[in-house]
């Protein structure tokens, strides 16, 4: 991917005593965090210790009840919808319309948000989806493959800050691969990436620094 | 978002829910043949073809009502089975088009299970359209399935968004929804003539259900997006 | 400090929810119920055709307009929640307070005027605008207290329940026209002349009177108190939250 993502000076992330709630219970406990605009940050830690929060805070999703912060230039508790136009974030879920076929659903946020057929197919060629895939629905595709789709779509969106909670689970160890090297060409072409991840092998290659979460806080950051 | 660009988004949605169920068939493989055994049912609990053709029109809205919920609930477990829904937020998508692209999907869902259900009533149950009663029946009928697709989206959009509380959402609808029950079923019998009516106290109802439709079709593309928000 | 920390009023620093001025509207209001009461059971005539069964009136009108006013009060703290620049969540408790009191009156009304139907004419319910509309708003409203029980967080749950409370609003005189036009086709006068307005003379009109000010002291006295609950729950949610911070850091072996 040539230069293709929304890029700029400011951090793309920054979080101040972030204090954020799933239902009463603070999930994160007054988080510090800055991430600069191409990092490939991974976060580790055990179940629970927040980073599924911490993700989902840095894409709108989840409001911070304390605390301040902003995401790609936008203010994390005055401008969500703002900071979600500029993210793009894959969970355990992909976004994805179980029958529809690969093509269908990148059509479909293509006629979202006005992206011509060669953009899509572009994302599409990036990813490997071209070809016999393509027309599949997304119900008989791999788990491998659907994640690649759920990228192709960050790709069509010129997502600058790419959220990712586990991408690694569920995949076999080549798929594992694809996914690292897909990130590798994101960040070069200027996303920035925080991804959520058990597999600390990775790190050293993929990662260009490693943020540890433990009880809803940041306790260990290095590069 | 520009209004061009709200448009866009709602014609995306629109188009991928009737994709969606053209590619499944649930409308017409699952739900219809559903609607139609009510109707038998109530053949079966109500037993006299007078009683049946007196409150043909009233059986067939009340299938209907029961029906759209399935449809409606469908419409958004589509959206959350994989996080679709929580996507489009993410991407920042205009959630007002949103709903007025799901809302659209469900009349026109809607106005096809009307028709299956009309023609059965009038297999089933005796009753007769006259010429007179055409326009009063179409107008009424598609005023009714406007405002019913509204109120069911929005509480369905509500509902689907938390963890296990889908059966909230008849006990929210239901009572929001009776003046379409009490409409549509009135404007019908006008338009059929059962029970004695005349065409002409009809339309009335269409006006009642005009109001309804507009009110919450509108209040419902506004409260969306704060509704199903975190 | 929190986005929105509820105010700390003289009530709540004394772990109370009451203040000499609840006392006050308490005491007047058991001064009004005992009037009202002597009024509408002792001093009042008893109806020239129901006979003393029309002294259900003294607590089914009343009830009737409190229900209705808590309600009213409902929907316009759901609007300070939701158009309001601070989106007040005291705007929000007072709307759910309002709401659990408008709930258990309006039961209150519905058995009442059953009761009522029942003694005189020997029918529980009739389908008539008024009856009719106050079931539904009563399912209705068993609906916002359930959405009000739903998961997430404060402010999530409030901006809920505002919308829900607002959507009901907009559906009452939808409702309430749909119903009145419906009965208005069935023209014959119901056999027994079940109307449940009543010939009034003066002293029953003055014992209604003092009825609807004893029930609006009442609805005053328990949304006060309910309120103030509901707000020294949500502070001590607050000051949990403090203590489930410290605690949550400590797993990670983090100190404060």
């Amino acid at each position: 991917m040539e230069p293709h993502f929304h890029t700029s000076g400011s951090p793309a992330v920054e979080l101040r005593d972030a204090v954020a709630l799933m239902s009463d219970f603070p999930a994160l406990a007054g988080l510090d965090l800055t991430v600069e605009r191409g990092e490939i940050v991974m976060l580790t830690g055990a179940n629970g210790a927040g980073k599924t929060t911490l993700l989902r805070v840095c894409a709108g999703l989840t409001p911070i009840t304390r605390g301040y912060g902003h995401v790609m230039g936008a203010d994390v508790v005055s401008e969500r919808d703002a900071v979600r136009q500029r993210v793009g974030m894959v969970a355990h879920s992909n976004g994805l319309y179980d029958e529809l076929t690969v093509r269908e659903n990148l059509e479909f946020w293509g006629a979202l948000i006005g992206a011509g057929d060669d953009e899509l197919h572009q994302a599409m060629s990036i990813m490997g989806l071209d070809g016999r895939l393509a027309t599949v629905p997304v119900r008989g595709l791999s788990a491998g493959q659907r994640r690649r789709t759920a990228f192709a779509i960050l790709v069509v969106r010129r997502a600058g800050l790419w959220l990712l909670d586990e991408p690694h689970a569920g995949l076999d160890s080549g798929a594992r691969d694809e996914v690292d090297d897909i990130l590798r060409q994101a960040s070069a072409a200027g996303a920035t990436v925080m991804l959520s991840s058990h597999e600390l092998d990775r790190v050293e290659q993929l990662a260009t620094r490693r943020v540890h979460l433990a009880g809803g806080v940041v306790v260990g950051d290095g590069r | 978002m520009s209004s061009s660009g709200r448009i866009q988004v709602a014609r995306a949605v629109l188009s991928k829910d009737l994709q969606i169920e053209r590619r499944s068939k649930v409308l017409t493989s699952q739900i219809i043949p559903f609607a139609v055994v009510t109707l038998v049912l109530f053949a079966f609990a109500l037993d006299g073809d007078a009683i049946l053709q007196r409150t043909a029109p009233g059986l067939v809205w009340l299938a209907m009502l029961f029906s759209s919920m399935i449809i409606v609930q469908r419409s958004f477990a589509v959206e959350t089975s994989d996080g679709a829904l929580d996507a489009l937020r993410v991407a920042g998508a205009d959630m007002s088009a949103v709903f007025w692209g799901k809302w659209l999907a469900l009349v026109i869902q809607l106005l096809v299970l009307e028709l299956v259900l009309l023609a059965g009533a009038i297999v089933m149950f005796g009753i007769e359209l006259r010429a007179s009663g055409v326009v009063l029946l179409v107008t009424s009928s598609i005023s009714a399935t406007c405002g019913l697709s509204a109120v069911s989206t929005i509480y369905a959009g509500l509902a689907s968004g938390v963890r296990g509380r889908e059966s909230l959402l008849p006990l929210l609808v239901l009572p929001v929804a009776s003046p379409v029950l009490i409409g549509a079923t009135r404007a019908a019998e006008a338009a059929f003539g059962t029970g004695g009516t005349v065409v002409s106290e009809g339309w009335p109802w269409v006006g009642v259900l005009s109001v309804f439709a507009v009110v919450f079709s509108f209040g419902g593309s506004l409260a969306f997006g704060p509704l199903i928000d975190d | 400090m929190t986005i929105d920390t509820p105010p700390i009023s003289a009530a709540t620093q004394r772990r109370g929810t009451s203040t000499p001025a609840t006392r006050v509207i308490g005491v007047l209001t058991i001064a009004m119920t005992i009037w009202l009461g002597v009024f509408g059971l002792v001093l009042s005539p008893a109806d020239r055709d129901q006979g003393d069964a029309v002294r259900i009136m003294y607590v089914h009108v009343p009830s009737v307009w409190l229900a209705y006013l808590a309600f009213i009060v409902t929907a316009l703290a759901s609007g300070v929640h939701l158009f309001g620049r601070r989106h007040s969540l005291q705007a929000d408790r007072v709307a759910g307070a309002s709401a659990e009191i408008g709930v258990v009156f309006m039961a209150v009304t519905l058995v009442t005027g059953m009761l009522w139907g029942r003694i005189t004419w020997g029918v529980y319910w009739q389908w008539d605008a008024r009856l009719t509309t106050t079931a539904l708003l009563f399912i209705s409203y068993i609906g916002y207290l359930a959405v009000r029980g739903l998961e997430g967080t404060r402010e999530q749950r409030a901006r809920r329940s505002a919308i829900v409370g607002l959507l009901a609003v907009l559906e009452v005189p939808l409702v309430h026209w749909s119903v009145k036009l419906w009965r208005s086709l069935h023209q014959e006068a119901t056999v027994l002349g079940t109307d449940l307005d009543v010939s009034l003379d003066g002293l029953m009109l003055f014992s209604l009177f003092v009825g609807v000010v004893a029930f609006t002291l009442l609805f005053i006295w328990l949304l006060l108190h309910r309120s103030r609950m509901l707000t020294m729950i949500d502070l001590s949610a607050e000051s949990g939250l403090n203590a489930a911070l410290a605690q949550r850091r400590a797993e990670g072996g983090v100190s404060l």
